[in-house]
Formats: structure tokens, C-alpha cells, sequence
């Protein structure tokens, strides 16, 4: 015998994330469009690699393994990673990745709803602290026109590291917009001389702002069906809007149009899909707030005077440590003790 | 004049199964073979029992009653015989036994002498005992006596809201009630409206009964009520809740543990305005009420049903169907399984739902929290239900207080919408049970505690009062010695009393052998040889044994009780 409510929605994790894996199809599709089908490729690793990471710890863990498998979000945390790194990248480079982010970042520290910190985030930081090299060889978007790989030779480079006969891989492959765009502000180049310069496109990157669209067009699909709510990705891309505006407006030759910022790096994949991991945000509306415009302001800061080209993932890190804490002091008043009538 | 409407937080939208029973007129249930009827029908102290077993009992004749203020009275719901008053399992979520009384109903339904009183040539105070006697409570649930509930508070009473929302899934008992006894509704109103003092009525009513508001307003209309208006809220669960239709339609929030009276507002639902009015008007105690059977049964439909009915004789005129797993007594929101179909139908039932694996799938397995909050977007009092769920899980109760545990009103909405299947209520249950456990056993300690306390200083306190009266003894003692010594002195003179008693002693004695022959008369002189030596063997044994006379000493008698008594510690 249970006990009352006995009615239930019928809404399950698993849904909620396999929704959300929905979601970035249209980003997907573009990433395939503009790069080849090598992401589908570091994705199909990344999702068994967390499959066999996420099946052996909870063995180890001795907790059941079926109806967490089921729950999907080793997936998604799997395929945001993937999403995060160079499509053309050795395969053991995701694989290491992927499976840190499950077995260190996720199960040790309790597993599904008990991590602190968002796990593809953690993937995409060790990563890039241990392998910078092999983290900065990102694919040429094809309308840049660069001698193309076809899927068997994207396929050859990934598990063989060989590459076509006469093709070195700085051939095939560049630095991102944002990188560019960093390396480029530092040899003491304009923005609108670097703007020129055939990467760009008319937001930011080609190829990657059009990525970045349709991660936006996904977030749009989450925000119409409630996967999530607005104050994340909103008070996230404002912030980031507003200070780069700033800048901008200060001196637009050395700091790029606010535009440039949203359709460049992670901006538009963390703002919908890494910010608003439930487990590693605030659950008050204020303190949603607090955390998007924290990740905002630090974002903008690490792009424009940090080490890193992106600081996306460092960002979410930052902001998750003070999660507990901005719960705490957020807490709203509940009903009948606001005083008042309102 | 539109009324403007206040909105509260969250609630959900679960699907509400009410056209299955709503289309069908009230139905008298038919006579059970017997009432099972508690005598806890109410919140408070149990009814006394006032009948005996055998006794013949008319239809309202009180068998229970009020013990206390705060206490109701309960009523034989036909005449018949009392067969039995006992502890039997009654409809409570515990599944323990209560006392109760078994009618078995003659069928001749008569009646006490009842007579009913316009309310307004009645004083309050008349009108409130009239209500307590007839055993008026809040029929919504909660089945608080209502004359307590009819005080003044504080500040003037602004509205008295009625409650003719049903918000739970399921239930129509109010909607058909409304349909179809409107008037008697807004009379029980107007009763209740003059004990307030208040300004007006406001009777909320889900919009989705428009049928049931257009018969309250078209009563309304019809009776030339003034200050008294039903009023369409939206549909949204909990908004039957009596805190949110009072926010929803006067906009004031109640808080836990206030009173709402001190807020200026009085919540009653409709059937209770119903039931005042019937106690009031016609001196018919609460006997029966609307009870929406529904379910997993052929017929759904609602019944006017005598308290004390047997739950599975009341469902079978409904048409039992196969598959039945058992029987939810309110909504499927917040009510509970009953733990026998044979408890009897009490004040609080509202609906029976018959079960099924069809209608109530078991729960899925619950998933470790997301902190998703589509708890806290459903929350009607706006907590956080994730977190008091982990303060809760964690046993930190402190912490579960501190996030207004106590204002959680057990709605089941965060439950209802967690896709993790986590059931939320019962952790908030556990808690809440615990808490008040923690706070019993403070209250006993500390109660110990003072008794201690208190033992200690009575023991430390006659103690003293021992050794103040030992010494004043002893004092008293020495005093007697040395005024016995001084007495030696003067012995002489007592010489010639003591001869007088010795030879008045001895009169008796020789009076005595007279008349009381020895057993040594009539004996062989050989024999009596024989007894001489025996005695003198006796006289001279005696005389080794008491060398000297018996003097009682009075100093010694005072010293064995001045030997320090064990002491009397405590075995804490």
C-alpha cells in the first residue's frame, strides 16, 4: 500500500533527456553540413564510451545497472562532450574525456542528480589542460574551401592518425574563429581587417555560427516545451550581450560586436544545454539569475583577457562551485509569510 | 460587477475523471444490514459513548457525546439496536481501531423529536451548541467541529468564502450538491455569515462545474440573497485548497498557524453550509452526506449515504466490478487506501474510489532528485520541495523547519509532477511525524525532568524535616530521663500503690482458679508428685533463663530509631 498523491504525470528522466538530445539535432545537422560526418563519429564513441564507463561504475558502485543506463543521461552528457572538442581528433582523445567525465566527475560523487560539477564540462576541461595540441586542431569548415576529407579519410585520421598522401593535418585544419580572432587581436590586427579574413562569416564563424543557430533553435524547442525555463539561457546571453556591447562600443577596434560573442565558441550550446544541467544550477529563480550572469561575466572575461580562447566551460565550473551557496541566499518567501498582498 | 480574482503559485492540471459521476442525480443509498459508526469522526477529543449495548436507539438520537470543547457529537443514523460498541478498524490512513458503535437499522427509520428554530431568534451561543449537538463538522475533509470555527477573530471578518471548488479528481459530491440543493446551501450561509459578523459571501466554484454555478446563482437570484455571490475560479489543482481559494478570491494568504478569522476570512465548504442549515432549520442532526462512488465500478454516481455504512455494501450499489485492488476514501490527490472495505463511511469520506491496476498503476521505481524543479514551479506554497525531500531523506529536521516543512499542505502536486517518481508527500509525512515525535519526547523529558527535580527537593525536604523533629525527639527524651531520674528519688512514696496492685492481682487469680478447675485437680496422688517435680524442674529453668527482672529502658527504644535509615536515592 502507497500512499496519496496516487496519480502521477507521466514524465520520466529519461524522457527529459532524451528530449534534450532531440534538441540538438539541428545543431548536429549543421556540424555535419558545414565539417563532414567525422561528429557523428567522435559522438558514436563518446555515447558507448559513457555507456561502458557509466555500466562499469554503477557495478562497482553496486547500484542497479539497467535503470540507469535507461535514464539517458550518460548520453547526453556524452554528446555534449563530443560537441565540445575537435571532430578530428584521435579517437582516444574522446574516449578519455568521456570516460572521466563519467567515472570521476559523475559516479564517484554519487552518480545521477549528486555531481556538483557538470560533467561534459569537467571532460572538456581536462582535456584541454592535458592535451592543448590535439584540442586546437578543429575541422575546416567546408565553404572556406581547404582540400576536403572525405568520411573514410576523416575515419583513418581518427583511428590511424595517417592522413591523406601530401596533406599535413594544419592543412585540414585551423584554429577556432574565437582563437583566431585572439592570436590575430595579439599580432596587433584590427578587428575589421580580422573580420575580413575568410573564417568569418557574417556573424561570426562560418560554418560554426551556423552551428551556434541551430543549438539556438533547439533551445527554442526546449523553451516551448518547458525541458527548461528562460531565466538561464536569457540572463546568460544578456549578460554576455551587454558587457560585450561595452566593449564594443568603447573600442570597437580591438573588441568584437556582441553578436560575434553569441555565435562564437560554446556560447550558444552552454547558454540552452550546459548551463541548464538541473543537477549543477541553482534551483531558486533568483539564483538562476545570480549564476547566469556570474558564467556570463566570466565567459566575456576569459574570451577577452584570458589564456583561453573560450571560456564556456570554465565558466559553468566557476559558477557550480558557488551553486550551494547561491541556493542558500536565495531562498524565496513562501506562501503567507511575504506579508502583504501582492 | 466582475470580482477581481488573485492568483497563487504553481498547481497542476491532472486529469479529472468527474464526468463519469457529475451527469447523475443524488441517489439515497439503500439501507445497510448494519452501521458501523466511530465515535472519532471529527478532529478533537473522541465522542463518550452514551448508549449501551441493546439498547434501542431513534434515527438522531445522540449515541456519542461531545467530550470537551473542542469535541462534536455523533448521532445513530437510523433507529435500529445497538449491537455492539467496540474497537473496530475505521477508515484512517493508520488502519487502527477505533470505537464504534454497530446499529443494526430496524428499517423504521423513526426519528427523535427534533425541532428545528429560525436562526435569528436564536442567541450565538445557542446557535454554535445547537451545531456542536447536532454534530456539525467541515465536511470538505478536515472535519473540523464547526462552531468552533464560528468566532470573530481579531480584526472584522471580510468575506466568508464557501468552498464549492472540488478540485481533487474524481469528486462530484459537491458540484451535485450545489446542483441540486443550492438554496439550502446559501440558508447554511446566511446562518453562518450572522455568527461572523462578516461582510460577505464568496463562493468559489471551479469553472469547469458550470452547471453547479448557475445553480447557485440562479438561487441565488431567485432567493433575493444580498452579499452573496458565486464566483468561477480557475481550474487548477489545489485551488479547493482553503488557503488558495481564500487567496484566489479575497487575494488575503493565510500562513501556517494563523488563524484565518485573524486575517479576516472564514472558510467553510458548501456541504457544511448545507448541513448548518439542516441542523439549524429542521434540528437534523448529521446523519449522512454526499459521497461520490466512482472508480472502478459499473455505475458511477453520487449517493446520499447514512454514516456508518459499510464501505462494500455502499460500492456494490454502484456495481462492483472484477479487479478491484482496493478503495481510496477522498481524491486520488490526497486521500488514502482504506485499510477494509468494511470500515464504515464517516464525515470525512467525500468519495470512495474503487481501485484497479487499470486506474492506479503502481508507481515507477523512484530516480535519485534532478533538482529538475518542477516541484517547486507546482508548489502551491511555494517551498522547495527538492530540498526539504533531502533535509528530510538526511533526517535533518531542523533544517526541513527552517524551509517551512509546516507549511506544506500535503497536495500532492510536487508528487504528482516529479518525473523522477520520487514520493515526495510521504518523505514531508516522515518528517513532519517525526518532528512532532521529537517534540513528545522533549515535552516528556522535560516533564521527567521537573518531576525529578522536584523528587529531589521533597526527598532533600523531609529529609531535613526528619532530622529538625529526630533532634526535637531527642531533646524531648533527654528532658524525660532527667526528669525520670529526678523521679528515682522520690520512688518510695509509689511503694504502697505497687503492694496494693500486687494483691489485687492476686484476688483475681485465686477467684479465678475457683471458678476454672486445673487440669491437675482429681489426680492420683502419685500423679500430682509427678507435676510438683515437673514444676519445680520449670521455676528453676525459668529462673536460669530470666536472671534478671524485664525493665524497658525508654533511651533504647529512641536509639533504634535514630540509627540512619538506608538512603533514599534516586535511580536515575
Amino acid at each position: 500500500m502507497f500512499s496519496s498523491p496516487y496519480l502521477t504525470k507521466p514524465a520520466s528522466v529519461s524522457e527529459i533527456m532524451l528530449k534534450v538530445m532531440l534538441a540538438l539535432l539541428p545543431g548536429i545537422g549543421f556540424y555535419v553540413w558545414y565539417y563532414g560526418p567525422a561528429i557523428l563519429v567522435s559522438i558514436t564513441l563518446a555515447s558507448l564510451t559513457a555507456l561502458a564507463t557509466e555500466a562499469a561504475m554503477l557495478k562497482l558502485r553496486d547500484r542497479p545497472v539497467a535503470p540507469f543506463l535507461k535514464d539517458n543521461s550518460a548520453l547526453l552528457t556524452a554528446w555534449l562532450l563530443a560537441l565540445s572538442i575537435p571532430p578530428l581528433a584521435p579517437w582516444w582523445l574522446v574516449v578519455v574525456g568521456t570516460a572521466f567525465a563519467i567515472a570521476v566527475s559523475k559516479q564517484l560523487y554519487g552518480g545521477l542528480g549528486n555531481n556538483p560539477f557538470n560533467p561534459a564540462m569537467i571532460g572538456y576541461a581536462v582535456l584541454i589542460v592535458s592535451f592543448p595540441v590535439q584540442m586546437t586542431h578543429w575541422l575546416t569548415p567546408h565553404p572556406v574551401g581547404h582540400p576536403e576529407l572525405s568520411f573514410l579519410e576523416q575515419l583513418g585520421y581518427i583511428f590511424g592518425g595517417v592522413l591523406p598522401r601530401g596533406l599535413t593535418l594544419d592543412a585540414v585544419t585551423m584554429a577556432t574563429p574565437l582563437d583566431t580572432l585572439k592570436t590575430q587581436l595579439h599580432l596587433g590586427h584590427s578587428v575589421g581587417e580580422i573580420r575580413d579574413m575568410p573564417i568569418y562569416g557574417k556573424l561570426a564563424g562560418q560554418g560554426s555560427e551556423m552551428v551556434a543557430l541551430g543549438f539556438a533553435l533547439g533551445g527554442a524547442y526546449l523553451l516551448a516545451s518547458r525541458i527548461i525555463r528562460w531565466h538561464l539561457p536569457v540572463i546568460y546571453l544578456a549578460t554576455l550581450y551587454a558587457i560585450a556591447g561595452i566593449f564594443h562600443l568603447i573600442d570597437p577596434a580591438h573588441y568584437v560586436t556582441p553578436l560575434f560573442h553569441w555565435f562564437s565558441g560554446a556560447a550558444m550550446l552552454g547558454a540552452f544545454f550546459i548551463l541548464t544541467d538541473p543537477v549543477t544550477s541553482p534551483t531558486t529563480d533568483k539564483g538562476k539569475i545570480i549564476f547566469a550572469v556570474g558564467a556570463g561575466i566570466i565567459t566575456y572575461l576569459i574570451r577577452a583577457f584570458g589564456g583561453f580562447p573560450d571560456g564556456m566551460a570554465f565558466a559553468t565550473l566557476l559558477m557550480n562551485i558557488c551553486v550551494p551557496l547561491i541556493d542558500a541566499t536565495t531562498q524565496p518567501k513562501v506562501f503567507g509569510h511575504k506579508g502583504g498582498k501582492r | 460587477m466582475m470580482r477581481q480574482l488573485f492568483r497563487f503559485h504553481g498547481g497542476v492540471h491532472p486529469p479529472t475523471h468527474k464526468s463519469q459521476s457529475s451527469e447523475k442525480a443524488i441517489v439515497a443509498a439503500v439501507m445497510p444490514s448494519k452501521l458501523v459508526i466511530p465515535l472519532h469522526q471529527h478532529v478533537g477529543n473522541i465522542a463518550r459513548p452514551v448508549v449501551k449495548v441493546g439498547d434501542r436507539v431513534l434515527k438522531g438520537q445522540v449515541i456519542g457525546a461531545p467530550d470537551g470543547r473542542l469535541s462534536s457529537a455523533v448521532h445513530a443514523s437510523t433507529s435500529g439496536i445497538v449491537a455492539a460498541i467496540d474497537m473496530q478498524v475505521v477508515a484512517h490512513p493508520s488502519a487502527l481501531s477505533d470505537l464504534c458503535v454497530t446499529l443494526i437499522p430496524d428499517g423504521l427509520e423513526e426519528w427523535v423529536v427534533n425541532a428545528g428554530a429560525d436562526y435569528r431568534e436564536l442567541s450565538h451561543t445557542d446557535l454554535r451548541h445547537r451545531l456542536r449537538q447536532a454534530g456539525v463538522v467541515g465536511l470538505g475533509g478536515a472535519v473540523f467541529p464547526s462552531d468552533m470555527k464560528l468566532y470573530g477573530g481579531k480584526n472584522k471578518i471580510k468575506a466568508l468564502v464557501l468552498n464549492g471548488a472540488e478540485c481533487e479528481p474524481y469528486i462530484t459530491c459537491d458540484d451535485r450538491l450545489m446542483r441540486e440543493r443550492a438554496d439550502e446551501i446559501l440558508r447554511g450561509a446566511e446562518i453562518m455569515r450572522a455568527l461572523l459578523y462578516a461582510e460577505e459571501v464568496a463562493i468559489g466554484i471551479e469553472d469547469n462545474k458550470p452547471e453547479a454555478l448557475a445553480a447557485m446563482q440562479q438561487a441565488i437570484v431567485e432567493g433575493r440573497y444580498q452579499g452573496i455571490e458565486a464566483v468561477a475560479v480557475p481550474t487548477v489543482y489545489p485551488g479547493g485548497g482553503a488557503k488558495q481559494l481564500i487567496r484566489v478570491l479575497t487575494g488575503i494568504e493565510v500562513p501556517a498557524g494563523v488563524r484565518s478569522t485573524d486575517m479576516g476570512v472564514q472558510c467553510f465548504n458548501v456541504a457544511t453550509a448545507y448541513s448548518a442549515y439542516r441542523a439549524i432549520a429542521h434540528g437534523e442532526p448529521m446523519l449522512s452526506r454526499i459521497v461520490t462512488v466512482t472508480g472502478n465500478v459499473a455505475n458511477p454516481q453520487n449517493f446520499e449515504v447514512l454514516f456508518g455504512t459499510p464501505v462494500e455494501e455502499l460500492v456494490a450499489q454502484a456495481g462492483t466490478l472484477p479487479g478491484t485492488t482496493g478503495h481510496l476514501m477522498g481524491g486520488p490527490m490526497m486521500g488514502f487506501e482504506l485499510p477494509s472495505a468494511k470500515v464504515g463511511v464517516i464525515k470525512a469520506a467525500n468519495c470512495i474510489i474503487a481501485m484497479s491496476e487499470a486506474l492506479f498503476p503502481p508507481p515507477a521505481p523512484a530516480m535519485p532528485c534532478i533538482r529538475c524543479t518542477r516541484c517547486v514551479e507546482a508548489c502551491p506554497q511555494e517551498l522547495q520541495p527538492q530540498d526539504l525531500y533531502w533535509f528530510a531523506r538526511a533526517d535533518n529536521f531542523g533544517k526541513a523547519q527552517e524551509f517551512s516543512l509546516f507549511d506544506c499542505i500535503e497536495c500532492g502536486a510536487c508528487a504528482y509532477v516529479c518525473p523522477s517518481h520520487i514520493p515526495l508527500v510521504q518523505y514531508y509525512r516522515y518528517a513532519k511525524s517525526e518532528i512532532w515525535a521529537r517534540e513528545r519526547d522533549k515535552t516528556a523529558a522535560d516533564t521527567a525532568r521537573q518531576r525529578h527535580e522536584f523528587r529531589q527537593f521533597r526527598i532533600e525536604r523531609d529529609k531535613q524535616e526528619k532530622a529538625a523533629k529526630l533532634a526535637e525527639k531527642e531533646r524531648a527524651a533527654a528532658l524525660a530521663k532527667q526528669q525520670a531520674e529526678a523521679a528515682q528519688t522520690t520512688a518510695p512514696a509509689d511503694e504502697d500503690a505497687q503492694a496494693r496492685i500486687q494483691a489485687a492481682m492476686q484476688r483475681v487469680q485465686a477467684q479465678h482458679d475457683q471458678t476454672h478447675p486445673k487440669n491437675t485437680d482429681h489426680l492420683t496422688p502419685q500423679q500430682q508428685t509427678e507435676i510438683a517435680e515437673v514444676e519445680a524442674r520449670r521455676a528453676k529453668i525459668r529462673e536460669l533463663a530470666h536472671p534478671e527482672a524485664d525493665i524497658s529502658h525508654p533511651a533504647s527504644h529512641l536509639q533504634e530509631v535514630a540509627r540512619p535509615q538506608p538512603e533514599d536515592l534516586p535511580k536515575e
